[in-house]
């Protein structure tokens, strides 16, 4: 079943190019239940890819595996692998450390480290061991810019990350997971904690950001997937039904299942 | 980089070496009682009561204090069931109004719950002179059943507390009266947790000395009635310690050993009842 | 069911206006100075300096919040961050366990390891002598019966951090540790304060484990290895006379006054500290 539908979808891309994420025979198990089942495909480089599903369809999951964040998760077990410039993620002496530097997460609610603003941009870098307090200044008035936070704390910049609205931590979480320069960020339902115009921000910002970093983001908002994916990835009960550029997924979808998802019959 | 590395390894070596100490304190005190216990434990020891001179070395067991201890423990724990079931009923199933005042009764539970048993040993004295009570089994029941009220409260209502709020509605919506709901639904469900409770009062009740220090009095006989005095466990073994003469202490800790074995016993069964309730829980 | 809740809670009340009314005879009799800052003790003379008293009791709870609290804030990270659930379910039904002991028991078996320990190496390393009864011995016994509380406590502030919080900090390539030291300790700082300050009014009010182990001897104890006589204590050794010395049992009573009011606002405070953290989860 799924061998034919990659005959007859185009595929996102078939090499395993620089930058691209390769995943190969991925499997994940919590405890007796198998939450992904052989999950085979390649993530573009410098795209957006939306994973999009039903919920505990396993799209968290597959993302939890990219920065091996799964790791802390009792009971799991991972058979597979996934590939990123020529190292396997999951090689048993591969540097976590390292690997989590080069993915941003952000997550459904954003959750600003407890401390200032100035803090939570520097606690990345300060950890990777840059101490100068002119190199940390520069690097937090960067990524604030970068995430178009700056003019709305410059002046509160050592008041704590609480007080700012949810819509502004989420930015701020943004400045933090890019201020250890990732190649890659990975959104967890980025926006579903945030009110229209705020998620439009940080919308705006993915799309901006295309060029220079590959994007995986889970979503459960088929509005926001056609809005800036360029990649769609439709997963159901922890397998990929079906895989492909955004319009031919949810214009043309190929599997029942995708379509009565996409109609919302599935959800 | 390394130096993390490196950190983060004596932190871990620490910590474990800390669970391990923790672990090794209480292997240890139990080891020690049972080593200095076990020689001097005879079946005279817990089945007969003190003969005359038995502080200065001559016959007769602790009788006395074990039943004098069961009775003062299963009293108040009796008691106190009586008062604390109905307050942890009404503290859940009249939650939905009232939760700001739940919410208070439950901070004055928590604080009473660690107030010093000496202090209510203090408060159970006071009241014993105002209502002209005598040292006596009863004056300490009174007393160990205001201690226990906070514990027994707390431990039925944080099972209570796991009730799903949906089987209490459920049971309204079948028109269901509040009393009916209260027993049937809530009393069915937390049975195992009634348990708990009582299994840790009785524990707490049982090895407690400061609160009936001043209140129950110390007697070589058995009590007969709830105005006698009542000797208890606890005591006995501090008394006995407080000797100079060295077999006396030797069956102060064969007095330990056997209140070391009851509370071991309670804290099986409290387990067993636990793994009950929790077997139940994830059912729901 | 209502009546038996108001009762629940008038009982805190009831104590303290109990005690209160036992205590205003000494208070009228004897003046504020010579009761908290006189160490003359002696009942017969209507001298009731509470001074040594209150001092050993601060003294013995400072040693066994220091021992202690190390030990439980590593043993709580262990088990929360780091351990795997069987180690877990090994060790949580045992300091459950630990919980459980009467004080009577930590008594007996202070004087049985703890004395001896302080007696034979702690003090001769020193290059001093002592008797073994005193207030690090004391220090010791309590600290190991506030190990359950505080460490229980603590776990269920841990529990408390959000999985995402720690993620936040680990998707940044921090190492476990890290996120232990300059996140969840941070996060958890106001439960871990309560957790410690439960802690410290538990070893407070603690009364036979205590008395059995630090030599209660009138004085005011200057060196960890000097014996003490703590409240407790104090109270607990003399009921049997107070009733025959006039004003005896007022200053008693006064004493646990002293007691219920400290670990009262103690454990109010920790408490209310500990219901906004679990509230702001909820």
């Amino acid at each position: 079943m799924k061998k034919e539908t990659e005959i007859l979808v185009p595929l996102m891309t078939e090499v395993c190019d620089e930058g691209n994420i390769c995943v190969e025979g991925l499997n994940v198990y919590y405890g007796d239940r198998q939450a992904l089942k052989d999950i085979n495909i390649t993530l573009p480089a410098k795209k957006i890819t939306a994973i999009i599903g039903p919920s505990g369809c396993g799209k968290t999951t597959l993302l939890k595996c990219f920065n091996r964040l799964i790791d802390s998760i009792d009971g799991t077990k991972v058979t597979g692998k996934v590939m990123l410039n020529g190292e396997d993620i999951f090689d048993p002496h591969a540097d976590v450390i390292k690997i989590r530097k080069k993915m941003g997460l952000l997550s459904q609610r954003p959750y600003p480290l407890p401390m200032s603003i100035y803090d939570n941009v520097a606690y990345g870098p300060r950890i990777h061991g840059i101490r100068k307090k002119s190199e940390l200044n520069q690097i937090v008035e960067y990524y604030l810019r970068e995430a178009s936070l700056w003019d709305e704390v410059m002046d509160r910049l050592n008041t704590p990350a609480s007080g700012l609205s949810i819509g502004q931590q989420q930015r701020l979480c943004l400045a933090r997971g890019l201020a250890v320069k990732p190649e890659i960020i990975l959104g967890d339902e980025p926006t579903s904690a945030l009110d229209p115009i705020s998620s439009a921000h940080i919308e705006k910002k993915f799309v901006e950001f295309k060029n220079k970093y590959t994007i995986v983001m889970v979503t459960h908002i088929l509005r926001q997937a056609i809005r800036i994916a360029d990649y769609i990835i439709f997963m159901y009960l922890g397998e990929i039904i079906e895989h492909g550029p955004a319009h031919q997924v949810l214009d043309n979808p190929k599997d029942k299942r995708t379509s009565d998802y996409i109609k919302g019959i599935i959800s | 980089m390394n130096i993390n590395k490196v950190e983060e390894g004596i932190f871990k070596v620490l910590m474990k070496t800390s669970t391990l100490l923790v672990l090794v304190s209480l292997f240890l005190i139990i080891y020690s009682i049972l080593q200095k216990g076990l020689p001097s434990l005879s079946w005279a020891m817990i089945t007969q009561t003190p003969k005359g001179g038995f502080f200065l070395g001559k016959g007769g067991g602790i009788l006395n204090a074990i039943v004098g201890s069961l009775y003062l423990a299963g009293g108040s724990t009796i008691l106190g069931l009586f008062i604390s079931l109905p307050v942890a009923l009404y503290l859940n199933v009249y939650r939905t109004k009232t939760s700001q005042f739940a919410d208070f009764t439950r901070l004055c539970l928590d604080v009473l719950w660690g107030i010093p048993s000496i202090v209510y040993g203090a408060f159970g004295f006071a009241i014993m002179l105002l209502i002209g009570l005598k040292a006596s089994l009863l004056a300490g029941i009174i007393t160990l059943t205001l201690m226990v009220i906070p514990i027994m409260v707390r431990a039925m209502d944080e099972v209570i507390m796991t009730v799903p709020k949906g089987l209490i509605d459920a049971s309204y919506s079948l028109g269901a009266t509040k009393i009916e709901t209260s027993i049937k639904v809530v009393s069915k469900q937390v049975l195992p947790g009634i348990l708990t409770a009582v299994l840790i009062s009785f524990g707490r009740s049982i090895g407690d000395a400061a609160s009936v220090l001043f209140t129950s009095g110390f007697t070589d006989r058995i009590p007969t009635s709830l105005m006698q005095p009542a000797a208890n466990l606890p005591l006995a073994i501090f008394f006995q310690l407080s000797t100079p003469i060295p077999e006396v202490q030797d069956r102060a800790y064969a007095s330990a050993l056997v209140l070391t074995v009851i509370i071991l016993l309670i804290s099986i069964l409290s387990r067993i009842a636990t793994k009950k309730f929790t077997k139940h829980k994830s059912l729901v | 069911m209502k009546g038996l809740t108001y009762f629940s809670i008038a009982l805190l009340f009831l104590i303290l206006i109990g005690l209160i009314y036992k205590s205003v005879p000494i208070l009228k009799e004897t003046s504020f100075g010579n009761l908290f800052f006189s160490t003359e003790w002696q009942p017969l003379k209507m001298k009731f300096g509470l001074l040594p008293f209150i001092i050993s009791t601060l003294y013995v709870t400072i040693v066994a919040v220091v021992i202690s609290v190390p030990l439980c804030l590593l043993t709580a990270i262990y088990l929360s961050e780091y351990a795997d659930k069987r180690v877990i379910a090994f060790v949580n039904p045992l300091i459950d366990i630990l919980a459980g002991i009467p004080s009577v028991i930590f008594g007996i078996w202070g004087i049985i390891e703890v004395v001896p320990l302080v007696r034979d190496y702690i003090a001769p390393a020193f290059g001093t002598t002592s008797s073994g009864y005193t207030i690090l011995t004391g220090g010791i016994v309590l600290s190991i019966m506030i190990f359950p509380i505080i460490i229980h406590v603590l776990l269920e502030v841990f529990e408390t951090i959000p999985e995402d919080l720690k993620n936040a900090s680990l998707s940044v390539g921090a190492t476990k540790w890290q996120t232990v030291k300059l996140v969840i300790l941070r996060k958890a700082a106001p439960g871990v304060i309560s957790a410690i300050v439960l802690g410290l009014s538990r070893a407070f009010g603690e009364t036979l484990a205590v008395l059995m182990v630090v030599g209660n001897v009138i004085m005011i104890p200057i060196s960890p290895l000097d014996p003490g006589y703590p409240i407790t204590a104090l109270i607990a050794n003399n009921y049997g006379e107070m009733m025959s010395i006039p004003l005896y049992d007022s200053a008693l009573m006064l004493a646990s006054l002293i007691l219920f009011v400290i670990v009262l606002v103690f454990n109010f405070i920790s408490r209310r500290i500990l219901k906004n953290i679990e509230r702001k989860i909820a």
